[in-house]
């Protein structure tokens, strides 16, 4: 209903600046996980100088467990096609590109396809319903790397190289792709920029908590009945998601939520009435993430979750700096110690004391958040690791007596 | 590897012992990848898209292939090797006729993934990531497919199957063998 009538809007009835004051005061925050300010962000790209910006959609989804973009770019891809441009339009540029992962050959498919519709139409490409406003958007098809969905190391895999990140400052908004200032926002956060420009910023606030505005699209997987995605209003406590939409666990209870894929954490049941934002699973120690939001029951094991997410990070680490390349192989050693029951505890201190190392010294986001997973299952599990230390050294004095 | 001039006719460049197509077959892979440098004006931008297409084309990127790109986009070997090394969708040996991707995402691990894959390669006596001695089966495995809802699947020639068991995964991996 109404497709493209707030690019429509935007153009004739909005500067550029009132395109980025209308987002400022939706609050919209970015859906891929960090929760950075969208005005803000595009404010900050709006000012750079130069000619040549570009707008960037990270379809990258690469956490495992989510599809929320996929289901957006499969069902609605004119949606975000719309939103990117209104993006162009705000910061000044012309040019824009959707990077989407491989492994989503539907959805490369789909957007081809909507964005030949739109060229079509003169939705895209130049002159816009006939204005000034000139944008095209490129189609940027990933290889299967994780680290790609890190801003520098996209920028450098559409450069068509190695998807290494590079230190930050100077961030893509000052720059980015070629050098030039770069708005880079999820395929979630665009998909949200049309229904605020058609119904006000004022419709789009009144929603969600506080800090945090809007809807949240989740992807529900894992040990529960009814998988799928939810979108649900900012606040919605956990167990309205997990049991009323969810239907809970078929049998035995919840133990834990998992959001936030490698990066993120675990919350245990007794967290449940947590209205989620982003403040407060940051709280929690895990993050919202991208959305994926993986139920475990009783039979699931945290430790070896832990190890499961350290061996996807140990994987996916692009080799770049020492802390995140050597740390994680480190740590998958230490846990699968640990899993064999032959750790003491000891090994679990020194495992600590590493974790906060390669948190705090890695280059970019995936080994600065890498040991998340293993921080917060030790902070609300930690009897699961203790059950699974090395057998009591008198009981190998006595196993020889 | 033979020295190439940089507009080496790829019949030259299939003449390397280790090609394992006939040259008919091999020169239209090359004119696809051809269609696909001259669509990207040989930009070297466009590595990873040619990359896909030749991976496509050949079915894996032998050395002469990535030669062959170094030196249509003008780019050092050394950059074509690194980019198509650095992403795991990019094969440098060969692949087995059929294959086999395990998604091995959370959801899917929480389900009982792992076991699958475990039984798999005890049926197929390969390890993941490689081709059974025969030629016919490629084990891979997959970071997330992004079915989570159908969890745990697994794709067989490109075919999703969700809510597996290891008895569905290696009746669907027989299916496939036989259908030859």
């Amino acid at each position: 209903m109404g497709g493209y009538e707030p690019l429509y809007h935007a153009l004739y009835e909005l500067s550029s600046a009132a395109v980025i004051e209308e987002i400022t005061k939706s609050g919209l925050r970015g859906r891929g996980g960090g929760g950075y300010p969208t005005g803000l962000k595009w404010a900050t790209v709006a000012k750079m100088p130069g000619k040549q910006k570009y707008v960037i959609c990270n379809a990258d989804e690469g956490d495992p467990g989510a599809f929320m973009d996929r289901s957006v770019l499969e069902s609605d891809p004119h949606r975000v096609l719309e939103g990117m441009a209104i993006a162009g339009y705000a910061i000044g540029a012309n040019h824009g590109f959707i990077y989407v992962r491989a492994e989503y050959p539907l959805a490369i498919q789909r957007l081809t396809k909507a964005i030949q519709q739109a060229k079509k139409y003169g939705l895209l490409g130049s002159q816009i319903f006939e204005s000034g406003f000139d944008f095209k958007i490129d189609i940027r098809i990933g290889a299967g790397a994780f680290v790609c969905g890190e801003e520098t190391a996209l920028i450098h895999s559409i450069e068509g190289g190695r998807g290494n990140p590079r230190p930050r400052p100077p961030y893509p908004a000052e720059v980015g792709l070629w050098g030039c200032p770069t708005l880079i926002n999820n395929v979630e956060t665009y998909a949200n920029i049309t229904p605020i420009i058609r119904k006000g910023a004022e419709w789009y606030s009144s929603i969600g908590t506080a800090g945090s505005k809007g809807t949240k699209v989740f992807a529900l997987t894992g040990k529960v009945q009814h998988t799928g995605l939810v979108e649900v209003p900012m606040g919605t406590t956990l167990r309205q998601i997990v049991e009323e939409m969810g239907g809970g666990v078929a049998e035995g209870r919840v133990k834990a939520v998992q959001t936030g894929g490698p990066s993120g954490g675990c919350i245990p049941a007794v967290f449940f009435d947590t209205p989620v934002d982003y403040e407060s699973l940051q709280q929690l120690g895990t993050m919202m993430g991208s959305g994926g939001m993986i139920v475990m029951d009783d039979a699931t094991s945290m430790v070896e979750i832990a190890q499961f997410y350290m061996d996807f990070c140990r994987g996916e680490s692009c080799g770049k700096c020492v802390p995140c390349r050597a740390g994680t192989v480190q740590l998958h050693e230490m846990l699968t110690k640990i899993v064999n029951h032959q750790a003491t505890e000891t090994d679990i201190e020194q495992m600590e004391a590493l974790c906060q190392m390669v948190k705090e010294m890695s280059l970019c986001g995936l080994g600065q958040s890498a040991p998340n997973p293993v921080l917060s299952t030790l902070r609300y599990f930690k009897e699961e690791y203790l059950a699974r230390l090395r057998p009591e050294v008198e009981t190998f004095a006595t196993a020889k007596d | 590897m033979p020295a190439l001039s940089p507009q080496a006719p790829p019949d030259r460049l299939t003449q390397h012992p280790s090609s394992p197509q006939d040259s008919a077959t091999c020169d239209r892979h090359y004119k696809t990848l051809d269609t696909t440098l001259k669509r990207n004006h040989y930009q070297p931008d466009a590595l990873i898209e040619v990359l896909h297409k030749a991976q496509e084309s050949f079915g894996y990127l032998e050395d002469e292939v990535l030669l062959y790109i170094a030196r249509q986009l003008k780019q050092p070997l050394s950059r074509v090797y690194g980019v198509a090394s650095f992403y795991h969708l990019f094969s440098l040996k060969p692949s087995g006729i059929h294959n086999c991707v395990v998604c091995l995402g959370t959801a899917c691990y929480v389900k009982g993934a792992r076991q699958i894959l475990d039984r798999l390669e005890l049926e197929l006596a390969i390890k993941v990531g490689e081709t059974t001695s025969d030629g016919q089966i490629s084990l891979l495995s997959a970071r997330c497919l992004g079915a989570c809802g159908l969890a745990p699947a697994a794709v067989f020639d490109g075919e999703v199957g969700g809510k597996l068991t290891a008895e569905d995964a290696l009746a669907r991996l027989q299916a496939l063998t036989i259908n030859d």
